[in-house]
């Protein structure tokens, strides 16, 4: 008769199967590491967009790992679980000893590892161009970074726990292309002002600004932790309380 | 292992959705080592119910008791002793059945062998296929097996021959045998009668939420079918 693992073997074991997932999909690859490694390559090497004060390549990068970090956390989090929640895995897990606790932190840890190999390609791709960020301002980059892939994670469970998978696939998909647009890519101040200011609010330009400002050396916006974590607080109180396990 | 004297307890168990009282009060039991088939009509409480044993939904009053536990928000050590097999599977679209069951088998100190219990369900003839790619059949030998992994003391399948074969039917009957016979106590629903009478020692039947009838096979039918004590419970007859 079986006993549990311990919890660590089984959070481990789930982190390592959500990783072996994502990295064997070939539509989640494209949006985590094609796509950001084609808007750095366009962005670094050709002179339009106007990308504001700074080398070219300096400001795309953190901007493209703004986007990998919006691309695993949210889209790619938010898609598998509203399949998951639709085909019955997640209720099926919820039966074993992994538990529903386990699933949540597996899923986050497997978030964990896929970003780590998306910053060492982008980033990669970022030094192989020229990108010369900052070092002193690494560590606080990388906090942002997390911080961003927690109040995504939060975001992509709401979503994903409250419609359907098809919806969730639409949504999920769209708020990645509006986002790319609204200060993840470009900086804010580069936008119209209008939309400058609805970019502010938003998780994405939030974290644009932030890893930007890290990894250049300039003072941080502290508006945009103030943003992020007000996402944080809505999404985890909102997954809380709507999220179904059964579709 | 010693059998588990009553392994599952079900008293007044009432759950409604809304107006709706899904589950209206059933009280029936099971012993270790035992098959007990759960018989009733669609909409006649039995997914709810089971859903209750499988720790999956909050009951609204009664007592439920799993292997002496409270299934609801039980914890690991608990769900290591309970296999279950849903009724839509529960398996994800985007894996591999043996690496799947590999990685189930991970959650476990002490699981049954993957490479065994896939052979024994013909599940190694379709390993290397995504699981969205797998016929009903498969799919159904899949999830019987994710059930099995843990090796359970308690196990609730959700009509687990539906859409098999007749080969496949008696190998998962086979297999209900021999885990009931190694101690566990199953708890299979259907709408078999077959299966009811191939494979379990006592039957539930439920209908309208609530128990019309529990026992072993034999004293129920009392000489009769059980298709014919279904339907008269049930509120129609055999023509």
């Amino acid at each position: 008769m079986s006993l549990a693992a311990p919890p660590r073997q089984r959070i481990l074991a789930q982190a390592g199967f959500e990783t072996r997932t994502l990295l064997a999909n070939g539509e989640q690859l494209l949006v985590a590491v094609v796509l950001p490694a084609l808007a750095l390559l366009g962005l670094a090497l050709a002179s339009a967009p106007d990308l504001g004060p700074g080398r070219r390549v300096d400001v795309a990068t953190p901007g493209v790992l703004a986007l990998a970090v919006i691309s695993t956390a949210f889209t790619g989090q938010a898609i598998a679980t509203g399949f998951d929640r639709r085909s019955g895995m997640l209720r099926l897990l919820g039966t074993t000893p992994l538990g529903r606790d386990g699933l949540l932190a597996g899923r986050f840890l497997g978030v964990l590892v896929v970003e780590g190999l998306q910053v060492v390609i982008l980033g990669g791709i970022g030094l192989a161009l020229g990108w010369r960020p900052d070092a002193a301002g690494l560590p606080l980059a990388v906090l942002w970074l997390l911080l961003g892939t927690a109040t995504f994670v939060a975001l992509a469970l709401l979503l994903a726990g409250t419609l359907r998978a098809e919806g969730v696939l639409a949504i999920a998909n769209l708020l990645w292309v509006l986002m790319l647009g609204l200060g993840v890519l470009l900086p804010i101040d580069r936008l119209p002002t209008a939309l400058g200011a609805v970019a502010r609010c938003t998780p994405g330009g939030a974290l644009g600004e932030l890893v930007r400002a890290a990894t250049q050396g300039l003072a941080t916006p502290w508006w945009g932790v103030g943003v992020l974590l007000g996402w944080l607080v809505l999404g985890t109180a909102g997954a809380l309380r709507w999220f179904r396990w059964s579709d | 292992m010693p059998a588990v004297d009553i392994a599952v307890e079900v008293d007044d168990l009432r759950c409604s959705y809304g107006a709706v009282h899904a589950v209206d009060g059933a009280s029936w039991s099971a012993s270790g080592g035992t098959v007990t088939a759960v018989l009733g009509p669609n909409g006649a409480g039995k997914t709810t119910m089971v859903e209750i044993l499988e720790g999956l939904r909050r009951r609204d009053s009664g007592t439920v008791r799993v292997l002496g536990t409270d299934p609801y928000r039980a914890g690991p050590e608990h769900r290591a002793r309970v296999g279950v097999m849903l009724q839509d599977g529960g398996l994800p679209t985007r894996a591999k059945p043996v690496p799947l069951l590999r990685h189930l088998a991970r959650m476990y100190a002490d699981p049954a062998d993957v490479a065994s219990l896939a052979e024994r369900l013909g599940i190694d003839a379709f390993a290397a296929t995504m699981t969205r790619r797998l016929s009903g059949g498969q799919r159904q030998r899949l999830a019987l097996a994710a059930a099995l992994v843990g090796r359970p003391a308690v196990l609730f399948l959700d009509e687990p021959t539906a859409g098999l074969d007749p080969h496949g039917r008696l190998d998962v009957w086979d297999l209900v045998r021999e885990e009931s016979s190694r101690g566990a106590s199953v708890v299979v629903t259907t709408h078999s009668f077959e299966e009811a009478e191939r494979v379990a020692d006592r039957v539930v039947i439920i209908a309208g939420g609530r128990v019309a009838a529990a026992g072993a096979t034999a004293e129920l039918t009392s000489g009769g079918s059980l298709e014919e004590l279904y339907f008269s419970l049930t509120g129609r007859h055999t023509r």
